[in-house]
């Protein structure tokens, strides 16, 4: 690609170009904002002949579960009666999530519980996790990964969700299920134009479920990057742009706590709108 | 025109909806503190709703970030 | 600067279309979506079969344990009213055996001293009556006596008037007439 630049300004773009040398030498492959999503096989696995190549993405998947794992692991392993800090914070992760399952769905929840707070912790570690900065100079595939920043994963979660939903609404409701999408004391002639209108907000739940977690992550990352590349580009340049690069850096640092807030509330988000379409399945008859 | 700067025209057309989140964010977050500072004994009981509706606003702002990605990236 | 980052956004884009977004690069997606699978449900199966009824389970212990405490502690507390009732009672008890011992105690004296009292009116009353009878008596002889001395004058004085002793009825009658005008 050719932009326009004029000749007279050649001394200033072989300063773009050491710019951007030193911004690749720092982090050779880091070539744009969006590298950071790419999925780069690890060790390459088939499965009959479907690719299912252990990839980064696998990898902080499993490193994400694993930790989940371990800290559970630790703060059950004792199970006290006054709990220590482990076990506390294990207590109110588990208070927090039953809470929300029980006043979204009320009884019908409890069979639901493992289910919404696998899905809430599961989420909320993965984003956590893709906030980690790599370690400077790691090869590309062990760069930390945002296992939710893609949406095929995102999208598998919400589509998870909405089967559920269905076998649970026809399995618990029979075809009284359908009720779901004709609101009780509806005039007769208003059905055919709402009846589909409700069919399409249901089936664009799972699209704004897996969009909407899918989206966060991926703009939250960009302009995270962007910022830093604004940081790393303005240290390249002459010294008169040198002390500028702290503006960036602070708007770096402040997006970082934004995303600290975005990465808890989407998973909080997620798990919240999960129960209330389990909790349309549970009481659809009755509308 | 070439098809490259219509890309990028696209896409900044496309970030335009982030206005409308942004107003529609405020009005969440300002209405819901009006009813917080009115009834504080009530504002613990709606934060859980004020969430939904913040995570509701903010995917149509999100949907036209996704929509300037789509087009800059997936054409 | 503009310049630089307008070379760099055009370098990015460029890099970019190399390989588009990559997230909708379908060949990574069985594979993202086998991993996903794996790990979710290995997740999934710890968590509902292992951990989150651990964790329920401490909560439950702990609930349960608290309730019990709290019911020993109305029981305690239930213990102590009872006791203190109790203690009430006995004090009441006491008080008013006190009283009964109190008013009977007073009954018996008060009992005595009126015994003794009479008792000593009695006696008074007897000194009175044997008095009285006595001085009675001494009037009456007293005047007997003065009758006699009446009827013995008289009948000196008679006898002296008339030479002559009259009968000892008459002047016993004179005198008796004169004394009963008296």
């Amino acid at each position: 690609m050719i932009l326009p630049y004029s000749g007279a300004a050649k001394g200033r773009d072989q300063m773009i170009d050491a710019a951007i040398a030193s911004f690749r030498a720092l982090n050779p492959y880091a070539a744009g904002p969006m590298e950071q999503f790419e999925v780069l096989p690890i060790v390459p696995l088939t499965l009959g002949n479907i690719d299912v190549s252990f990839t980064n993405s696998s990898l902080w998947m499993v490193i994400g579960v694993g930790l989940i794992i371990a800290f559970f692991f630790a703060a059950t392993s004792k199970r006290a009666l006054i709990p220590g800090r482990l076990q506390s914070a294990a207590e109110i992760l588990h208070e927090f999530v039953a809470n929300l399952v029980r006043d979204t769905i009320g009884h019908d929840g409890k069979k639901f519980f493992p289910y919404v707070f696998t899905l809430f912790i599961f989420i909320l570690v993965a984003n956590y996790i893709g906030l980690i900065p790599s370690i400077p100079g790691s090869a590309h595939q062990f760069h930390v990964f945002t296992t939710t920043s893609h949406i095929i994963v995102t999208f598998a979660l919400a589509l998870l969700t909405i089967a559920i939903v269905v076998v649970y609404g026809f399995a618990k409701n029979g075809l009284k299920f359908l009720r779901l999408f004709a609101p009780s004391g509806l005039p007769l002639w208003l059905m055919p134009i709402l009846v589909p209108i409700e069919v399409i907000s249901f089936l664009s739940r799972p699209i704004s479920l897996g969009v909407r977690l899918f989206a966060n992550m991926l703009a939250g990352h960009i302009i995270l990057k962007l910022f830093a590349m604004f940081v790393i580009m303005l240290l390249g340049a002459p010294a008169a742009f040198k002390a500028l690069s702290i503006f960036p850096f602070l708007g770096s640092v402040a997006i970082f706590f934004l995303e600290l807030l975005v990465a808890a509330l989407q998973a909080y988000v997620f798990a919240i709108l999960t129960c209330i379409y389990l909790s349309d399945a549970a009481h659809a008859a009755d509308h | 025109m070439e098809v490259e700067a219509a890309k990028l025209i696209g896409a900044g057309i496309a970030a335009i909806p982030l206005a409308g989140a942004g107003v529609g964010l405020g009005l969440i977050f300002g209405n819901f503190l009006a009813g917080a500072f009115r009834n504080p004994s009530a504002a613990a009981a709606n934060q859980q709703t004020m969430l939904l509706a913040f995570a509701l606003t903010e995917f149509t702002g999100l949907l036209g970030f996704v929509i300037a990605m789509i087009i800059l990236y997936a054409f | 600067m503009l310049t630089s980052i307008a070379l760099f956004a055009a370098e990015t884009a460029e890099a970019a279309e190399k390989a588009g977004l990559p997230q909708l690069n379908a060949t990574s997606w069985p594979s993202q979506l086998f991993w996903l699978a794996l790990t979710f449900g290995v997740l999934y199966f710890l968590m509902s079969t292992y951990f989150l009824p651990r964790i329920g389970a401490a909560l439950e212990e702990r609930r349960d344990r608290i309730a019990d405490d709290l019911d020993k502690a109305a029981e305690g507390r239930r213990l102590a009213e009872e006791t203190e009732a109790a203690y009430n009672r006995s004090l009441g008890e006491a008080r008013a055996r006190a009283n009964v011992i109190a008013a009977e105690t007073r009954d018996e004296v008060g009992a005595e001293i009126a015994g003794l009292q009479k008792e000593a009116e009695a006696r008074l009353a007897e000194k009175s009556d044997a008095a009285e009878a006595r001085i009675s008596a001494m009037r009456a002889s007293a005047a007997t006596k003065v009758r006699d001395a009446a009827t013995d004058t008289t009948r000196a004085i008679v006898e002296a008037l008339i030479k002559e002793s009259p009968v000892d009825a008459v002047v016993s009658a004179a005198v008796a007439k004169a004394t009963g005008k008296v």
